[in-house]
C-alpha cells in the first residue's frame, strides 16, 4: 500500500505535465494577463459613469478606441518581452553600464567628502528657501497647506514606523489633537481656555498634550503585536474623530472652529502678523521642519536610535541584550505623536478653521503610504515620498478628470510596491534588511515573519 | 429602555452582526494563510454589492413579483454578489499579492499594496458606476414578517440572518472538514512544512482569497439590500469587520463569527443608547478593552509560528 503511494506520486506529477494544454503555458497566460490589464486600463482611462444608466461607462469604454490602443500597446510589450526578451535585456544592460559607470565614479568621489555634502545641503536649503518665489500662487498654497504639513506628519510617523518598526494606523489622530489644542488655546473653541496664548506658544503645549496622549494610548497597547497595534490605533483615531464631531459643547461639532488666530509676533519693538499670503507660513514651516530634522537625525545616531533599530530588527534579541523595549517603543510613539501635534498647530494656524472632516481615518492610512512610498527609515526618502505623493493628486487635477486622482494614486502605490518595495530613496540599512528578508535570513520589520513564509 | 426595546435592538444587532461575521471571515482566512491585513477586502465587499445591483438591473425584476420569483431574484443577487466578490478577490491575489509573495516581501509592503489596491478599486467603481448611492432594485415587498419577543422582523432582516448563518456553517464545514480546508490550515500553521508535505501553496492561497471573496461578496449584496450600494460603502463595515476578526482572535474562523456578532450587538446598543453619531465608538472601545485583557482575542489567535 505505502509502496503504491510512493510510486504513484511522481507518476501523477509527470501525467500532469503531459496534460498541460497550450493555454496553460506561462507564455500564453502572460498574454491573457496583458489582455485583462488592457481592459482594466481602458476602464481606468475611459469615461465617467452616468446617473441613470448603470452601464453607460462600461459600454462606452468597450466601444471607444481607447481599448484598442491599450490592447495594441500591452500586447506589443508582451510580444517584445516574449520573443526578443534576451536581445533587449543585453542591450539594456550594456547601455545601463555605460551610463551608470561614470555616474557611480562621480558619486563615489563626492560621497566621501564633507565639503561636497555640506555644499549640497546648503544649496538645497537655499533652493527650498527661495522656492515659493518661483512658483504660482496655487502651488504656493499646495506647498503650504499640504506638502509642508504632511512632510512634518511623515517625519513623525517615520520615527514610529521606520525606526521603531511599529505599525500605527491612527497617526492623524495626534495631528487632530494638535490642531484642536491650537484652536482651544487661542480661544477658537466654544470652551474658554484659562488664558489665551499666541499661536507660537501653543506649539510646546501641543507637544506636551500629544506626548501625554501618545503615552496614554501607547502604555496599555504597546505590548500588542504588530497588527493588533494597527487596529487599536485605527480605533483610537476613529474615537478621536467621533469625539471631535459629536462633543458639540467642546469642539464645535461638525462645524468645527472658525476664524482662528493666525501666527503673529510682537516683540515690542517689532511685530509681524501672518495674513492670507501663504509664503510667510512656508518659511515658518521650513524652519520647524529643519529644526525637527536636525533633532531627529541626531537622535537616530544616538543610543536611542540604535535601540530602535535593535527593536525593529529583532525585538526578542533586543530585550535579551538589555534594551528596555517597552520604554523605547513608548518613547518613539510619544515623539512621533508630538511631531504630528506640531504639524497640527501649524495647520490650524494657517487654515484659520478646522472641522472633523479634515481628520478622517483615510488620512492616517495615506500618511502611512507616504512614509513607505518614500522609503521608511530614510529621512530624504520620507521627504521625497511625501512631496511626490501629495503633489501628484494636485498635478493630476489638470491632467485627468479631477475625481479620478486617487484612482491613479492607488494604482501607483500597487505598482511601486511590486517593482520597488524599498521606496523611492531607501536608507542603506533598510535596503540591506529587505535583501536579508528576501533571502529569508531575517525579518525586515517588527511585525513578524513574511506572509506565506520563506519560499524557495 | 424597556424590555421590548431590548429585543428590538438585539434583533438589529444580530442582523448587523451576522453581516460583520461573514465579512470578518474573509479577513481572518487571509490573515491565517498570509498574516496579511487585507485592507482591500472592504472593496471585495463593495464589489459584491455592485454585483447584485448589476445582475438585478440586467434581469429587470417584475414590478409585483410572486413568492417564487422573489426567492429567485434574491438567489440571483446572492450568486452575482458572490461571483463578483470572488472574481475581485481572485484578481487581487493574482495581480497584486502574488508578485510580492514570490519575492518574500515584508509584511508592510503587503499592507501598502493592500491600501493602494483598495484606493484603486473603490475609485474605479466610483468612476464606472457614478459617485452616488444606487438603490438595490426591489426584489420583494419588505414587510414585517413576524415578531420575535415583540420585536418586529422584516423580510430583509430574515434573509440576511438566514443567508449569513448558512454561509457561516458552510465555511466552518469547508475549513474543518474538506481537503481545501486542511490545506488552508496547514499553510496557516507552517507554509514551509505544508509545501514539503505536497500542499500547493499558490493554489491554497488563491482559493483562500476566493473563499473569502465569495463570503465578502454575499455580505456586500445583503448590505446593499438593507441600505443601498455606493462606491465608498466598503470602508467602515470593512474596518469594523476587521476589528471583529481581531476581537474573536485573528486567524480563528469561529472567533471571527463570535467577534462579528458581538460587535454588531454592541454597535446597535451604542446607537440605541447614545445615538447614531456614536455608532463606531462602542465597537472600538470594546475592542481595545478586550485586547487589553486578552491580547490574542476572545477565542485566541490561530496563526502559524512567527519567524
Amino acid at each position: 500500500m505505502s509502496a503504491d503511494v510512493s510510486v504513484r506520486k511522481p507518476l501523477s506529477a509527470a501525467a500532469r505535465l503531459r496534460r498541460r494544454r497550450w493555454y496553460q503555458q506561462p507564455r500564453w497566460q502572460r498574454l491573457f494577463g496583458m489582455v485583462v490589464l488592457a481592459v482594466v486600463m481602458a476602464q481606468v482611462t475611459g469615461e465617467q459613469g452616468e446617473r441613470n444608466d448603470l452601464f453607460h461607462a462600461i459600454q462606452a469604454n468597450f466601444q471607444s478606441t481607447g481599448i484598442l490602443v491599450w490592447l495594441a500597446v500591452l500586447v506589443g510589450i508582451w510580444a517584445v518581452r516574449e520573443f526578443f526578451g534576451e536581445q533587449v535585456g543585453t542591450q539594456r544592460r550594456r547601455l545601463g553600464g555605460e551610463i551608470a559607470r561614470p555616474v557611480q565614479r562621480l558619486l563615489g568621489q563626492v560621497r566621501g567628502q564633507r565639503a561636497y555634502r555640506w555644499g549640497g545641503l546648503g544649496a538645497l536649503l537655499v533652493f527650498l528657501i527661495i522656492l515659493p518665489l518661483l512658483i504660482s500662487t496655487f502651488w504656493q498654497q499646495v506647498l503650504v497647506d499640504q506638502i509642508g504639513v504632511y512632510v512634518m506628519v511623515a517625519i513623525g510617523l517615520n520615527v514610529v514606523i521606520g525606526w521603531a518598526g511599529m505599525l500605527d494606523l491612527g497617526f492623524i489622530a495626534f495631528f487632530a489633537i494638535g490642531a484642536y489644542s491650537a484652536a482651544f488655546w487661542t480661544g477658537g473653541l466654544p470652551v474658554e481656555p484659562p488664558f489665551e496664548l499666541n499661536n507660537f506658544l501653543v506649539i510646546p503645549i501641543a507637544v506636551l498634550t500629544c506626548l501625554i496622549a501618545g503615552v496614554l494610548l501607547g502604555a496599555p497597547t504597546l505590548r500588542l503585536r504588530g497588527d493588533y497595534l494597527a487596529i487599536v490605533t485605527l480605533g483610537f483615531h476613529e474615537i478621536v474623530y467621533l469625539l471631535a464631531r459629536n462633543l458639540n459643547e467642546f469642539t464645535g461639532g461638525t462645524r468645527g472652529a472658525q476664524q482662528l488666530d493666525k501666527f503673529s509676533v510682537d516683540l515690542g519693538f517689532w511685530s509681524y502678523d501672518w495674513e492670507l499670503d501663504p509664503q510667510p507660513y512656508y518659511w515658518v514651516q521650513l524652519a520647524a521642519i529643519v529644526i525637527v530634522l536636525v533633532l531627529f537625525i541626531r537622535l537616530e545616531h544616538s543610543r536611542v536610535g540604535r535601540a530602535w533599530t535593535a527593536i525593529r530588527e529583532d525585538e526578542v534579541a533586543a530585550a535579551a541584550t538589555g534594551v528596555d523595549t517597552v520604554r523605547f517603543k513608548l518613547l518613539a510613539f510619544a515623539i512621533g505623536a508630538s511631531t504630528s501635534g506640531v504639524a497640527g498647530v501649524i495647520y490650524a494656524s494657517k487654515q484659520g478653521f478646522i472641522n472633523p472632516e479634515q481628520f478622517v481615518v483615510m488620512m492616517s492610512v495615506l500618511a502611512l503610504a507616504y512614509v513607505v512610498f518614500g522609503g521608511m527609515g530614510s529621512i530624504p526618502g520620507v521627504l521625497l515620498g511625501t512631496a511626490v505623493l501629495v503633489w501628484l493628486p494636485e498635478y493630476l487635477r489638470d491632467t485627468v478628470d479631477a475625481q479620478d486622482r486617487f484612482l491613479y494614486l492607488g494604482g501607483l502605490l500597487v505598482v511601486m510596491m511590486i517593482y520597488r518595495p524599498q521606496g523611492l530613496w531607501p536608507s542603506r540599512r533598510r535596503q540591506h534588511e529587505l535583501k536579508m528578508a528576501e533571502e529569508g535570513t531575517a525579518g525586515a520589520d517588527a511585525l513578524g515573519a513574511q506572509p506565506g513564509g520563506a519560499q524557495s | 429602555m424597556s424590555l421590548s426595546d431590548i429585543w428590538d435592538v438585539l434583533v438589529l444587532g444580530v442582523v448587523l452582526g451576522s453581516l460583520y461575521a461573514v465579512i470578518a471571515i474573509g479577513y481572518t482566512l487571509v490573515y491565517g494563510v498570509l498574516q496579511l491585513l487585507n485592507f482591500a477586502h472592504s472593496e471585495v465587499f463593495m464589489a459584491g454589492g455592485f454585483g447584485g445591483v448589476i445582475a438585478l438591473t440586467l434581469f429587470e425584476p417584475a414590478a409585483d413579483p410572486s413568492g417564487l420569483q422573489s426567492v429567485l431574484y434574491v438567489l440571483l443577487g446572492i450568486c452575482a454578489g458572490a461571483a463578483l466578490g470572488g472574481l475581485v478577490a481572485f484578481g487581487l491575489e493574482k495581480a497584486a499579492y502574488r508578485p510580492l509573495r514570490r519575492r518574500n516581501a515584508p509584511r508592510l509592503v503587503f499592507l501598502i499594496t493592500a491600501i493602494g489596491a483598495s484606493f484603486f478599486l473603490y475609485n474605479l467603481a466610483g468612476k464606472l458606476f457614478g459617485r452616488y448611492p444606487i438603490p438595490m432594485p426591489s426584489m420583494y415587498e419588505n414587510r414585517r414578517l413576524f415578531e420575535f419577543f415583540g420585536a418586529p422582523v422584516s423580510v430583509t432582516q430574515l434573509i440576511i440572518v438566514v443567508t449569513g448563518v448558512t454561509m457561516l456553517v458552510t465555511v466552518d464545514f469547508v475549513v474543518n472538514r474538506t481537503k481545501l480546508g486542511s490545506g488552508i490550515r496547514a499553510v496557516a500553521q507552517d507554509p514551509e512544512v505544508a509545501s514539503l508535505m505536497g500542499v500547493d501553496i499558490d493554489k491554497v492561497v488563491s482559493r483562500t482569497f476566493v473563499l473569502g471573496g465569495l463570503m465578502g461578496g454575499v455580505a456586500g449584496f445583503l448590505f446593499g439590500t438593507n441600505l443601498q450600494v455606493d462606491y465608498q460603502m466598503g470602508f467602515l463595515p470593512g474596518i469594523t469587520a476587521f476589528a471583529a476578526a481581531v476581537l474573536g482572535g485573528i486567524g480563528n474562523v469561529r472567533g471571527a463569527m463570535l467577534g462579528g456578532l458581538t460587535l454588531g450587538v454592541v454597535e446597535s446598543f451604542t446607537v440605541e443608547i447614545w445615538g447614531d453619531s456614536w455608532r463606531y465608538v462602542g465597537a472600538f472601545a470594546v475592542l481595545v478593552l478586550v485586547l487589553m485583557l486578552r491580547p490574542t482575542g476572545i477565542l485566541g489567535e490561530r496563526v502559524g509560528r512567527t519567524a
